[in-house]
């Protein structure tokens, strides 16, 4: 009981990461219908770049506070992030909008291509192993040393703290502002919302840098929590909250927040309980269940065949 | 002057606001990744290291290549304009850099970048003193001509391929020759065989299979596991992997294929994921990732080939080389690879062949018309999966060891790469783009210079996926219907019209 009860704190962890990088891959395939393959590349990228500011501020500017550092790192992961996901969809979607239906999939497969090695022949092949920060943990249940001791780490803590943050900032925006409004205008008909004045290039810009916003927090977060990065890191995790925005109903926002706790758990739970070995496995087999068997998802709307 | 005329912004002016805003772009997307590198130093610490001038080097790059692009109309001038700037810049750096100066090599580049420009200038002031071309009629001749040419081109390159090993033999002898026949020969025309079976799938029946590795791998191990575990010869398991693969691919394609084209995809990959981890991890099958060693090698249709008496060199009466068998399979190999694209050829103008290709431009009206889109998906999906089997039994018996890390994803990749950049439909121009692709990079490790350049650590596989991601973007933006496009339809009702390529609408694939 008490190690599920640690299985289901380390799946929760995992799994406000995973739903941060589903909700790039939903809100992106809401509002102009294609699988943005290399977003979850894109959270690589922002690890590394997590990774090389923090270090930077460390050692090169020796700041003295880890939170001050954290947060400097956090906010210039999301912005330089945000240019490269803002770069990505100039350079490589825009022209593809009225092609044939899979030439932004090809596309996007290239660009994740690109991004993976353009990270290994800048950065290198090696892991690169973080130095351990924010070691503290605090005893839910048990005492220090105990076998059946249920344990949170101030880095957990953070995890899930900022993940709620962001999401209540991210949710306001989509909910109550001009620009959420734009988005849904968008998602529901783009030439109407052409034909009533939305600017339908800057929202899908704009859509696309959220995305990246959200996958930078992960991607720091990620790195706060596993302090380990590869050039191919964004390939697993990205596939993996693929298949929580398709579990939880792609299009949906709430349903990418579900669905990367679940499959977060799963894969914990699975790794705990069944078989670490075959726990990528597991969720592999998740998104093949799920799309052939409910395509919409939990918290979807069927989709309707036009022609 | 009048006050409007001058307030507008000149060509110069725009041209260079938009270049210097390309220049910021590429200085805040190049600033962590590319100016400072993380590395372990020897008490795995990570340590920085700067690399502040390449930033400037891609943000100056970029600023130029921008500019140029936005004050020159014609597109060859902006090509040729835009190699030559880079090169003669890369003679600057050359030049300044004074760790490893190279002055020939910068004189070179810079007199090279400079012909460059000015034949880009050339073709910029004839672009604009020549009147407004009116667009051209559809040209209903030239389609013929251009599929004249395009067999033409198919049988010199065949004929050539058949000599290939001979002529190099002769002229390098047994030592020489081996490395070029098996690194460039062998290498390629696995390639090419794997793009023509992907090409079934991608090309001719749109469906973008992102797990065709699986297919591979079966076929590998299925070679590897029958030969290894019950002696059967190369001959038998040929056929057997062949037929195993597209077992798999029918038993794949069952639940998958009415499922629109990107979820399909996805489904492929994580299907050949989870191959790939079933093969790491079963280890009493497979011997995970240790691989299955000393798999048969082939034989000449019984005979082996060794220096033993009943060897392929002592009954023929020749002295014992080991290029005779890199020699008998490149020919395996070529032979293969013709079956797949004679297959292919065949189908396209069966009834089968037809559907697929109507299948491709529009699934909604092909159901309408009473076409039995699961069928027909499905032999799509299992013959190019059987073409799969067997260049992995081909793969599997060439390099005697198998594991799970030649079955990656990037593999597939690689594949789905080929096959975009050829044309997606295109026997030749698969080949084609194998033989650049994968050549290509062979080629680059032979030219010394780049060692100079950039170090003796320089490895362009490395830079291999690299170009090739960045190709096929670039192949979806600029030409979505390939380099040698016959995505022409292969029959027509009464008379061929002209129809552009970017006019045919895909439906749902």
């Amino acid at each position: 009981m008490e190690n599920f009860l640690q299985q289901l704190i380390n799946g929760l962890t995992l799994g406000s990461i995973y739903g941060l990088i589903a909700i790039g891959y939903t809100m992106v395939f809401g509002i102009i219908g294609m699988v943005n393959f290399a977003h979850g590349d894109v959270f690589m990228v922002s690890t590394f770049i997590a990774l090389i500011i923090f270090l930077a501020l460390t050692t090169l500017f020796s700041i003295p506070s880890i939170y001050i550092a954290l947060f400097l790192v956090m906010v210039a992961a999301m912005i330089l992030t945000s240019v490269w996901s803002w770069a990505i969809e100039r350079l490589a979607y825009r022209p593809l909008r009225g092609s044939f239906r899979l030439a932004p999939l090809i596309s996007a497969i290239g660009m994740s291509i690109f991004l993976m090695n353009f990270v290994q022949v800048t950065q290198g092949p090696r892991n690169k192993p973080m130095p351990p920060i924010l070691e503290h943990v605090f005893y839910l249940y048990g005492q220090p040393g105990a076998a059946n001791a249920v344990t949170i780490s101030s880095r957990q803590i953070i995890i899930m703290a900022a993940t709620a943050i962001l999401l209540t900032i991210f949710w306001y925006v989509v909910q109550k502002t001009a620009l959420g409004r734009a988005q849904r205008a968008v998602e529901q008909d783009r030439k109407m919302a052409a034909l009533l004045g939305v600017n339908v290039n800057r929202t899908v810009s704009i859509t696309f840098i959220i995305g990246a916003m959200l996958a930078s927090v992960a991607g720091t977060l990620y790195l706060l929590q596993y302090g380990v990065v590869r050039f191919d890191d964004g390939f697993i995790p990205g596939v993996k909250a693929f298949t929580a925005a398709v579990l939880g109903g792609i299009g949906s926002i709430p349903g990418a927040v579900l669905g990367g706790l679940l499959i977060g758990l799963i894969e914990v739970l699975w790794a705990a309980y069944v078989s670490s070995d075959y726990k990528n496995a597991a969720a592999f087999s998740i998104l093949i269940i799920v799309l052939i068997f409910m395509p919409s998802g939990l918290l979807g709307r069927p989709e309707v065949e036009k022609v | 002057m009048d006050v409007a005329a001058a307030k507008r912004p000149t060509r110069v002016q725009t041209a260079l606001r938009e270049a210097s805003f390309a220049g910021l772009i590429a200085a805040l997307l190049s600033f962590p990744i590319l100016a400072l590198r993380v590395e372990a130093d020897m008490n795995n610490r990570l340590v920085l290291e700067e690399r502040w001038p390449l930033v400037g080097v891609a943000t100056l790059s970029i600023f130029v290549a921008r500019f140029l692009s936005s004050i020159l109309d014609d597109w060859r001038a902006r090509a040729l304009a835009i190699a030559g700037a880079l090169s003669n810049l890369f003679a600057i750096g050359l030049m300044i850099f004074p760790d490893r100066p190279q002055i020939g090599l910068a004189l070179w580049f810079g007199a090279s970048g400079s012909t460059l420009m000015a034949a880009g200038l050339y073709f910029e002031r004839e672009g604009r003193a020549a009147p407004e071309r009116p667009i051209a009629a559809p040209q209903v001749a030239k389609t013929s001509r251009t599929s004249g040419l395009i067999n033409l081109v198919g049988i010199v390159a065949l004929g050539f391929v058949i000599a290939y090993p001979l002529v190099l033999l002769a002229w390098l002898g047994p030592q020489g020759s081996l490395k070029w026949i098996n690194n460039y020969g062998v290498q390629i025309l696995i390639y090419v065989m794997l793009g023509w079976g992907l090409n079934i799938v991608v090309g001719l029946a749109g469906l973008l299979d992102l797990g065709y590795v699986a297919f591979y791998a079966v076929g590998a191990y299925a070679y590897a596991l029958l030969a290894t575990t019950f002696g059967l010869s190369f001959w038998i398991c040929l056929p057997l992997a062949g037929i195993l693969a597209a077992f798999w691919g029918i038993l794949l394609g069952f639940p998958v294929l009415r499922l629109r084209g990107d979820y399909l995809a996805l489904v492929t990959l994580a299907f050949g994921e989870i191959v790939t981890i079933v093969l790491t991890n079963w280890v009493d099958l497979t011997n995970g990732e240790a691989g299955i060693s000393s798999i048969p090698r082939v034989s000449f249709f019984g005979l082996p080939f060794t220096a033993a008496d009943d060897g392929f060199a002592a009954t023929f009466g020749i002295a014992f080389s080991p290029i005779h068998r890199t020699i008998f399979l490149f020919y395996l190999i070529l032979v293969l690879a013709l079956i797949t694209n004679v297959v292919t050829i065949r189908l396209r103008r069966l009834p089968i062949g037809r559907a697929w290709e109507a299948l491709r431009e529009d699934e909604i009206a092909c159901r309408s018309l009473g076409v039995n889109t699961t069928n027909t998906k499905l032999t799509a999906f299992a013959l190019g999966a059987m073409f799969g089997g067997l260049a992995g039994a081909f793969f599997a018996v060439r390099q005697g060891f198998i594991n799970p890390n030649s079955f990656t994803f990037m593999e597939s990749a690689t594949i789905l790469a080929i096959v975009v950049l050829g044309g997606m439909g295109s026997q030749i121009g698969v080949a084609l783009a194998a033989v650049a692709m994968v050549g290509g990079t062979e080629i680059l490790r032979e030219l010394d210079f780049l060692k100079v350049l950039f170090g003796n650590d320089f490895d362009p596989n490395q830079y291999r996926m690299l170009i090739f991601g960045l190709a096929m973007v670039v192949m979806m933006v600029w030409k979505p219907r390939g380099l040698i496009s016959t995505r022409e339809p292969s029959i027509f009702l009464k008379e061929r019209r002209g129809v552009a390529g970017s006019l045919v609408k895909e439906g749902h694939g």
